[in-house]
């Protein structure tokens, strides 16, 4: 199962399938619109790798590693 | 649709709601001018922004509320929101619009909350603003066929560039005209059924008045504000009925809470089809570009830490001049007043005790106008966002998060709207955290008392022709020792009295923007007036009642004899004195140098010395029974029986009083400080500036009180302690209690005691070693 990690290459580009649990952080990344079928590119990583920043229904998003790891996607 | 308005209504009251950095402010601010009133609702820490405006015979009252990605509640103050659009808050009644406000350019997410704003049935705007950007971005939208599909109005405006206001006015009396609307079915229909029948058992329980609104988020949100209220009232029975109803819901295929966002989304993506269309490549911005370097790993950083110290450096850089300035005009008004009035305690309480007092702090009204004005300038243009970015890492590492930085940097200025901005924090413990450490950020108050330190006491030797000096990097080392210390500090607070995981940092990198004039400038102004009234108000009062306490209960009168001896002699002297400040000028102004040229001015000014000796030796005389006087007063007796405390610090018991009297607000010092020296007579006539005073001052044994280790000493009590009445009363609204008040004054008290004696003990070994 892939999840946002496995993009590494700034302009690698994912569909996303879901978010995996139901908590506060879960409801959190679905509202900002991680939600099954939309489309996200990853834009790259600050110092030390973490955070990263995300392009996703023409806004940019940053999240951490942690946060990332939970959301499952189809590599494009 | 509409309908025209009945020409004796009254006032329409419109909550202006959207996504945070869509421009909501400056719209605010477009339509109701700068007339609004703030406030808090009651309870809670939201701020509550309410403003006026007429249009077309109609008056307008405009609710702001705050920013948000989404109306499902999480806590009390994110509740407050949807009270108001219930028309449940009593002091703003009845909601007749909302208007929602969107960025176009990204306007897929911002319809989320749009959706949810519709689910509450109440005539809506919605705002497509940032237009401009939009199509910059090569996006289309069509608002007619969006106004058709939603049945609302729908606006298109450039709220930065003034344009299509007219139009949002219009579009709001058009839909004040109309009645409900009716929501658009976002969700299968068992969801509707059970709203219903959730509805109508609460009113079986004894609350009819539920609204169809909070039945849904009561379902919706797991755990949220809504389900633990009701909870409380009916703990019994509420849990086993909700949770039969997510049951029946999830075995319909309706999972809360995912269903929601997948549900709103599908039905944004089915309103936008047709609509909306944007490029298949998405161009490459402006913002962008900027963003390749500000958000790049290595390039990212030293941009970051370039600009603070440019910040800071160029702050150093301008005080000095102006405060030069400022310190002279004092001294001119200090003189003039004085000599209209004949020397009695009249006289001292306007000269040392308010002209030094006030005057002292207004002097460095210019630097707190510059931080302000930069802080303002970072955050309105986007920047922030990214410091916040870049930075989130090393605040993982004492277990914050980047979002706890933008509160942090804004405490640089004032800890007050710091603390304020920890709102945006959701985690309670991580809140608490920042909130805690925020006071020890550098702020701008204690910029006075670093400047004072560094001019008097700091050799100024400077590098790269003058862009860089010794005094802008102390300035900068100094307000950042704060920020140093803050780091093991909330590593500790987070190990120990809030124990609890690093939050998630899911974060919104908005497009950068021009920083708009207006916000910037007006944000400066506000702070600006509010220092000048702390100063017109708390320092005036701390600086009547020192002057009191160090004035009395010592009889003046030898004083006031002397005092007048030297007006009258002054007066026979004058040629000789303007001589003597000329000559004192050119020699300041002449080059290191030039020796010889120097040789002839010390010889002129030597030969006017025998003219001037008479009053010289009355000057001194006076300045010697001002400094028993003082000493023997009120203030005088309590600052020596200190002493024994501040002088393991290296101060004496005039700094030792300073201090004292300074923690209700840490600029007093300066005030404090020039009273005393004011009424010692040390400030005397032919030197100007109280750094001058300090350089003088000695004690008893004729050591000079101020050397290098004691001013930083000085300084660094002051970057650690918590001398701030007013941020202690902040922390306590935010946190509802005097106990996190009481707790930061102490730890801050202590570490800056010991912080203070560690420097002034090791700076003395390591100088005299």
């Amino acid at each position: 199962m892939k999840t946002l990690n496995d993009l590494r290459q700034p302009g690698q580009r994912g569909e996303i399938l879901d978010v995996t649990g139901d908590d506060a952080v879960a409801v959190r990344l679905m509202e900002m619109g991680l939600t099954e079928g939309a489309e996200i590119e990853l834009v790259g990583f600050a110092p030390l790798g973490d955070p990263i920043e995300f392009l996703i229904r023409g806004y940019r998003l940053s999240l951490r590693k942690a946060e990332a790891a939970r959301v499952t996607i189809d590599v494009l | 649709m509409t309908s025209a308005p009945s020409p004796t209504a009254g006032p329409i009251t419109v909550a202006v709601i959207g996504n945070p950095n869509t421009g909501k402010s400056t719209l605010f601010t477009a339509l109701t001018g700068i007339h609004s009133r703030i406030g808090n609702y009651p309870g809670v820490t939201v701020e509550k922004k309410i403003g006026k405006f007429q249009f077309n015979d109609r008056e307008i009252r405009l609710v702001d509320l705050p920013g948000t990605y989404s109306l499902s509640p999480r806590s009390l103050d994110e509740m407050v929101s949807v009270e108001v659009l219930l028309g449940r808050q009593a002091e703003v009644g009845k909601i007749d619009v909302v208007v929602c406000i969107a960025d176009a350019s990204n306007l897929e997410r911002n319809l989320y909350l749009t959706s949810q704003i519709l689910d509450l049935g109440l005539p809506t705007v919605l705002v497509l603003n940032m237009w401009d950007v939009a199509v910059s971005r090569g996006v289309t939208i069509e608002a007619e066929a969006l106004s058709k599909k939603l049945g609302i109005g729908v606006v298109p405006c450039e709220a930065h560039r003034h344009r299509q206001i007219d139009d949002v006015k219009r579009a709001i009396l058009s839909a004040a005209g109309q009645s409900v609307i009716a929501p658009p079915r976002v969700f299968p229909p068992e969801f509707y059924e059970e709203g219903l029948r959730l509805q109508s058992i609460l009113k079986g329980w004894g609350d009819p008045d539920v609204p169809f609104y909070v039945a849904e988020r009561m379902l919706l949100d797991v755990g949220g504000q809504v389900e633990t209220s009701f909870t409380a009232r009916f703990p019994a029975q509420l849990p086993d009925e909700l949770n039969c109803a997510r049951e029946r819901l999830k075995a319909n295929g309706f999972r809360v809470p995912s269903a929601e966002a997948k549900a709103r989304y599908a039905w944004v993506r089915e309103t936008l089809t047709g609509v909306l269309t944007t490029p298949a490549e998405r161009p490459a911005t402006r913002s962008d570009r900027l963003d390749q370097w500000l958000t790049h790993r290595t390039w990212g950083l030293l941009a970051f830490a370039f600009i603070m110290f440019a910040v800071f450096q160029s702050i150093s850089t301008f005080a000095s001049p102006l405060m030069s300035y400022c310190e002279m005009g004092q001294q001119a008004v200090g003189e003039f007043v004085g000599s209209w009035m004949a020397p009695g305690p009249f006289r001292s309480l306007i000269v040392d005790g308010v002209i030094a007092g006030v005057g002292g702090i207004l002097i460095f009204l210019p630097q707190i106008c510059f931080l302000f004005l930069f802080i303002a300038l970072l955050e309105d243009c986007g920047y922030m966002a990214r410091a916040a970015f870049l930075m989130d890492k090393l605040m993982t590492k004492v277990g914050l998060s980047g979002k706890s930085f933008v509160p942090l940097m804004s405490s640089f200025a004032c800890a007050i709207p710091g603390i304020m901005a920890t709102r945006t924090i959701e985690n309670r413990r991580d809140r608490m955290v920042t909130i805690l450490v925020a006071p020890l950020m550098s702020c701008s108050a204690r910029f006075p008392v670093y400047t004072l330190m560094i001019v008097a006491f700091i050799p100024n030797i400077t590098w790269l022709g003058g862009w860089i000096s010794l005094h802008g990097i102390l300035f900068f080392g100094m307000t950042f020792l704060g920020a140093a210390i803050a780091i093991p500090i909330a590593w500790l607070f987070k190990k120990t009295l809030f124990r609890g995981e690093t939050p998630p940092f899911v974060m919104e990198l908005p497009g950068y923007k021009w920083p708009s004039p207006h916000i910037v400038l007006n944000r400066v102004y506000d702070r600006a007036r509010a220092f000048v009234a702390r100063a017109g108000t708390l320092i005036f009062a701390t600086s009547i009642l020192i002057w009191a306490a160090s004035y009395f209960p010592a009889d003046h009168s030898r004083q006031y004899k002397i005092e007048d001896q030297i007006d009258q002699m002054r007066a026979t002297v004058q040629t000789e004195l303007s001589q003597q400040v000329e000559l004192e000028a050119t020699q300041k102004a002449l080059p290191e140098s030039d020796t010889a040229e120097r040789a002839v001015l010390e010889q002129k000014l030597a030969d006017l010395q025998p003219r001037l000796e008479p009053l010289n030796k009355l000057i001194e005389e006076k300045n010697a029974i001002s400094e028993h006087l003082l000493e023997t007063s009120y203030l005088g007796r309590v600052g020596k029986t200190i002493e024994p405390v501040v002088k393991p610090l290296g101060w004496d018991w005039r700094i030792g009083v300073g201090v004292l009297a300074s923690f209700p607000a840490r600029e007093v010092i300066v005030s404090t400080l020039g009273t005393i020296y004011s009424l010692g007579g040390d400030v005397d006539e032919s030197h100007t500036g109280l750094h001058h005073a300090l350089q003088n001052s000695k004690w008893q044994d004729g050591r000079p009180v101020y050397t290098i280790p004691v001013a930083l000493s000085i300084m660094v009590f002051f970057a650690l302690c918590a001398q701030c009445v007013s941020t202690l009363m902040v922390i306590r609204r935010e946190t509802n209690s005097w106990k996190w008040s009481l707790f930061t004054f102490a730890y801050m008290t202590a570490l800056a005691y010991i912080g203070a004696l560690a420097t002034f003990q090791i700076g003395t070994w390591i100088t005299t070693a």
